[in-house]
């Protein structure tokens, strides 16, 4: 899957336009990135104090045109272009939530978000600790992550489990066209700093977005389908891959349970230990790299809480250790890869 | 929107304007302010040789009429965002000595609970923003307290305060581009002590009079002695009227100097003694408590006055932290997120 281009934009915004209130509950069909648009809408259109910020989120109709038409409809005061300074719109979006408002800030990709780390670990995840409780920060930093569409060492990592590290931060990763419609109203309602990843191949996801239901809390992860011999947990872009390996293990024979963890910070221990307790076994998919990654993490707390349920090793299916390389080939060797999670999960049931 | 900006920023004029009178009265409040400070710090260096309070520990003796002049130019709506050499800029804002020495002894009364300590004072109810242990990392987000303060039409500035060595950060210059640019009500205060921590400033930036480095993001930049309570007291008038009245960021370049070492860990080998003499001679309390004098605005009685209370004021501070309590050990995990202890439920819950 490729980056956004201009033809696609204008595309997906023709294919809108029925549903330009944001609003609309009547089941229709859409794209992750038209879902996006719309929660952004949404929360323009409910709370003033609602702002979208950052590097041609504006005139330029967002990098990947998620905020198209935005401009236009809400104006430059609350869609607002920054320069090329991440530091200084990330830090100017914290203060600007001390000081009553609701910003939105947009990042290109979680590479440039390394230019606001000190904004976004030394002030927003700290503020309120080291304030003694005076300072919450209700701020929302959306920033695109991962690789799979050739973009080379420089944006194509997947960091969110840096970021899922730090306390005072709560980090989301969105992998369904309905969690990206319906992440964003929740993380505007939190008093504290949430990070949104959104992963790149996602944005041209399509699929059917019904009415809203009563939404997951944001800090459950989601079976996204059930099973009975091993359990996969996986996030974001991992997703899709991870529910195409479930498809093939089914024609295997073997009954593959999926959980997506929507949530990185805080993780939903109990969905991931309850699963597991029920399949006796886990692969962890993580785009990110394995040493010291969310998988990690993750495979840890199942050996602490869920040592004694289990038949086989945890295992992790992660990205090579290697800075993402360009070419197609390579790249795609670089990932996990459907084949590579089916392989894990017969490893497991044996 | 920009009449009913213009009227506030009139009537903020005539109340506090630059043709203020300087009373003896009004001049005494500025020395006693300054005193505060002084004594304040004088009382952290022996607390802190005895083991009382402990961490980094930046004093800010002889820079005094820094944050005293800035803070006079200052409503009470309007906010600060400081440094790690805050405590200065904290007593003036009006964060009572015991607020902060208790912030210090690490107790419950502490003005961030003991969290913070003395690079992260806070008072939200004062508009005080901290307390920012990281060069430049309170510019930014200072510029968002004022973009709010611009977008939802309200006459405030945002006083931003930073030391010389921050003008070598990104984020001064990010934040000073977007504060031009956006023409944001922020009042850049930036106070030249001539050391970034142990290195000279034309020792680590190749143009150094810095008020021409801000003035060429196109905002107003002026340079001050910052040893002279008055005149910083008149720039920042002048600043923040004209902040008020829309006419953008301004930037103060505050020629002053530390007369202690960089934090009570720095043995101070990297500055001659001579040059630290020259600028003792120049000694912001001493001089302003001797022009007072020559000008008949401060009668011997009147300094005793003020000694004493402030000395009565810190004793009190001392002996109030002394006896407060702890932040009970139970609550370490609170305000790490504000939802009902989510994190310590998470930490219970892997145990």
């Amino acid at each position: 899957m490729t980056a956004v281009n201009v033809n696609d934009r204008t595309a997906t915004e023709k294919a809108e336009t029925a549903s330009r209130s944001g609003t609309s509950a009547a089941p229709h069909k859409t794209t992750y990135r038209e879902a996006l648009r719309e929660a952004l809408r949404e929360a323009l259109n409910t709370d003033g104090r609602v702002f979208l910020m950052g590097e041609d989120v504006g005139a330029y109709g967002g990098c990947f045109g998620v905020s198209l038409g935005l401009l236009e409809e809400f104006g430059p005061e609350r869609i607002r272009d920054t320069p090329l300074s991440e530091s200084a719109f990330v830090g100017a979006g914290i203060g600007a939530a001390l000081a009553g408002m609701r910003p939105i800030v947009e990042i290109m990709t979680v590479n440039f978000s390394l230019l606001a780390l000190d904004q976004i670990l030394n002030n927003a995840a700290t503020l309120l600790h080291m304030s003694g409780g005076q300072l919450p920060v209700p701020l929302v930093i959306r920033m695109t992550t991962g690789a799979g569409r050739q973009l080379a060492a420089q944006h194509s990592h997947s960091l969110e489990g840096w970021y899922a590290h730090i306390p005072g931060l709560r980090v989301l990763a969105p992998a369904t066209i309905e969690d990206a419609r319906h992440m964003l109203a929740p993380a505007l309602a939190d008093p504290d700093p949430v990070l949104i990843f959104e992963h790149g191949t996602l944005y041209n996801a399509s699929g059917e977005l019904g009415p809203a239901a009563e939404p997951l809390p944001l800090d459950r992860a989601a079976i996204r389908r059930t099973g009975t011999d091993v359990t996969l947990i996986t996030y974001g872009g991992s997703l899709p891959k991870t529910l195409a390996a479930a498809d093939e293990l089914a024609a295997a024979g073997i009954s593959a349970e999926v959980v997506d963890l929507r949530s990185l910070r805080p993780l939903d221990d109990t969905t991931i230990i309850d699963s597991v307790v029920r399949t006796h076994r886990a692969v962890v998919v993580d785009e990110a790299w394995r040493t010291g990654s969310l998988a990690a993490e993750v495979s840890a707390r199942i050996g602490e809480q869920a040592f004694y349920s289990l038949d086989a090793r945890v295992r992790r299916v992660c990205s090579a250790e290697v800075p993402i390389p360009y070419a197609r080939e390579l790249e795609a060797a670089a990932l996990p890869q459907v084949a590579d999670i089916v392989t894990a999960a017969r490893e497991a049931v044996g | 929107m920009t009449t009913k900006r213009t009227d506030r920023a009139a009537s903020a004029t005539n109340r506090r304007g630059t043709a203020r009178k300087a009373t003896a009265e009004h001049r005494q409040k500025l020395l006693e302010s300054m005193l505060r400070i002084r004594r304040f710090e004088e009382r952290s260096v022996e607390l802190y040789s005895a083991a009382r309070i402990r961490g980094f520990v930046h004093l800010y003796v002889g820079e005094e009429a820094v944050a005293v002049g800035v803070n006079e130019a200052l409503t009470e709506d309007d906010a600060i965002v400081s440094t790690y050499r805050e405590h200065g800029h904290a007593l003036a804002r009006g964060l009572t000595s015991e607020a902060v020495m208790a912030e210090m002894f690490g107790k419950v009364t502490g003005c961030s609970h003991g969290r913070g300590g003395s690079m992260h004072l806070f008072d939200a109810s004062r508009r005080f923003y901290g307390g920012n242990a990281i060069v430049g990392g309170g510019l930014p987000l200072a510029a968002g307290l004022a973009l709010a303060d611009r977008m939802n039409g309200r006459c405030r500035v945002t006083c931003c305060f930073f030391g010389d060595g921050a003008v070598a950060e990104g984020e001064f210059h990010e934040t000073a581009n977007l504060a031009a640019l956006w023409g944001l009500p922020l009042l850049l205060v930036c106070e030249n002590n001539q050391y970034a921590m142990g290195t000279a400033l034309d020792r680590a930036q190749a143009e150094t009079d810095l008020a021409l480095r801000a003035s060429s993001y196109g905002m107003v930049a002026w340079a001050v002695d910052g040893m002279d309570v008055e005149a910083v007291e008149r720039a920042a008038l002048r600043a923040t009227e004209a902040i008020r009245s829309g006419s953008g960021p301004h930037f103060l370049e505050l020629r002053t100097y530390r007369f202690r070492a960089h934090s009570m860990y720095d043995p101070d080998r990297y500055r001659d003694k001579d040059e630290i003499e020259r600028w003792r001679k120049r000694d912001p309390v001493v001089t302003f408590a001797d022009r007072l004098r020559r000008e008949h605005s401060l009668p011997t009685a009147r300094l005793r006055d003020i000694e004493n209370r402030v000395g009565a004021e810190i004793d009190h501070a001392v002996e109030a932290a002394d006896l407060a309590a702890a932040e009970p050990v139970e609550d370490l995990l609170l305000h790490v997120t504000s939802g009902v202890g989510e994190t310590r439920k998470e930490e219970e819950a892997r145990l």
